[in-house]
């Protein structure tokens, strides 16, 4: 796969360790991420995903190692965003919702509105763009947050557990969301789930995170033939992993 | 008992009738009130949010501070505003004692710490929910104030109007500092408490049926704001 150009990536994490209260949450983690497919940061609950999102996005200092990208690291944090696996929603419409971030980083209003159109076409949200946001469903809270990520036209998007809550059929819409936009935009995503099969269908390269270590990075075709650590086969074979 | 009832009949009629005496004190009642609860709320909503979301030593204490304020008695607040602005006090020369001036600041006193208590509450809740978010959006502190007040519009306009509920029917602070002079300092309460002791029931009972008539319109005025926030799921 030809990767695209993104002026942000890579995006490099040397040695990154985090401690809370005395306890290791993340040990010297290394690892690399560069344009092109989706990039699945894979493993069971618990395992620092999340908390790996939150230091790549700067929401998190980490205790240890440092985060290195491609450009400077205000660049970044204005050209990245993030959607929380419970995204707080505003007390307002759902098109005022994805104007909301765009509004506040000051871009015009046509532009806004342009951008605005686009996002909520590609979650297909756009008959629902009146609606109050908090009164829509889970999948559809789900789908508007990624819709207010897009609008702020990200050149990095990191998604956390972003169909956790949804039933399939949910799920299937905001994977459908996720591709169009990995299709049409030359995003890059990166994103967490502990579902396997999502992984399978949206990961163009795996990283598989277990108890605060990155056990491995892999392109997916090549973690789900051939993983090379025993607790990523246990992991593909289902067994419960603490 | 026919007593209460002819005065009853009497009171429609002055209310039905616009008694000119009657609307004079519920207009003065307005402007006071109306007055006092625009300052309130020009201090208290940006005083209750700084508080709700910065982070500094002394804070909790100052939180407490307020939260007592809200149950200042009314006659203690007109009598530190009386204290304030009589002959010998530090705003004497401003001759505001008597007048409808000194009773804006005495309601302005009594009501901006209840509009500051509990904007402090609900921004700070706001605040725990919204904070990571609007983070990631990249928006700092100062900058989330107006978003959050914006958020907790439909609570926040609850608070307001109770804080006008307060302010129209407290007597103690504006009888202290206002005196009830008539067709100057004559609001709904201090005429009710005259009126009464006077023995002239028609015109209490009337002021007395317009000033609950007021409350029934504040509590509308709360029933529709909680349709609001059903209506965008707050």
């Amino acid at each position: 796969m030809s990767a695209p150009e993104n002026a942000l990536l890579p995006l490099r994490f040397e040695g990154i360790g985090f401690e809370q209260g005395g306890e290791t949450l993340l040990e010297d983690i290394n690892f690399s991420i560069e344009a092109g497919a989706i990039s699945v940061i894979l493993g069971p609950n618990g395992a620092g995903k999340t908390l790996l999102l939150r230091i790549a996005n700067g929401l998190l200092a980490p205790t240890s190692g440092r985060v290195r990208w491609a450009t400077t690291v205000a660049t970044a944090r204005a050209a990245s965003a993030l959607v929380f696996q419970r995204p707080v929603l505003l007390r307002r419409s759902a098109r005022a919702n994805v104007d909301f971030p765009s509004r506040v980083r000051g871009i015009g209003r046509r532009e806004r509105e342009r951008r605005t159109a686009r996002a909520l076409a590609g979650t297909q949200l756009t008959e629902l763009a009146a609606r109050p946001a908090r009164r829509l469903s889970v999948g559809e809270q789900q789908r508007l947050a990624l819709a207010r990520a897009w609008a702020l036209e990200p050149r990095l998007l990191f998604l956390d557990e972003p169909a956790a809550a949804l039933d399939p059929a949910a799920g299937r819409l905001l994977e459908n969301a996720i591709e169009t936009l990995r299709d049409e935009g030359g995003v890059k995503i990166v994103m967490t789930t502990h579902d396997l099969a999502q992984a399978r269908r949206l990961a163009g390269e795996v990283l598989f995170l277990h108890r605060g270590r990155l056990l491995e990075q892999s392109a997916a075709t090549e973690f789900f033939a051939r993983p090379q650590s025993a607790v990523a086969r246990e992991f593909l074979k289902g067994v419960a992993l603490i | 008992m026919g007593d209460i009832i002819e005065a009853f009949s009497t009171a429609l009629g002055l209310i039905l009738h616009g008694d000119p005496t009657l609307l004079e004190i519920v207009a003065l009642s307005l402007r006071v009130s109306g007055a006092a609860l625009a300052l309130s709320v020009a201090l208290g909503l940006p005083l209750g949010a700084g508080l709700g979301i910065a982070r500094f030593p002394g804070r909790n204490i100052l939180s407490a501070l307020l939260n007592t304020c809200m149950g200042l008695p009314p006659v203690v607040a007109g009598l530190m505003v009386y204290l304030l602005l009589g002959r010998s006090g530090p705003l004497g020369a401003l001759h505001w004692l008597f007048t409808p001036a000194a009773m804006i600041l005495a309601q302005t006193l009594l009501v901006t710490p209840i509009v500051a208590a509990l904007t402090r509450q609900v921004i700070e809740d706001l605040w725990e929910e919204y904070a990571e978010q609007l983070r990631s959006f990249g928006i700092g502190v100062w900058r989330a104030i107006p978003t959050l007040l914006y958020e907790g519009r439909f609570t926040l306009a609850t608070v307001v109007l109770a804080a006008f509920g307060r302010a129209i029917s407290e007597v103690g602070a504006v009888i202290v500092v206002g005196g009830n002079i008539a067709h100057h300092t004559r609001v709904m309460t201090t005429a009710i408490a005259l009126e009464t002791s006077r023995g002239d029931f028609a015109l209490a009972l009337g002021l007395g049926m317009l000033l609950l008539g007021f409350a029934v319109l504040i509590n509308g005025g709360v029933e529709v704001l909680r349709a609001g926030m059903r209506r965008v799921g707050a």
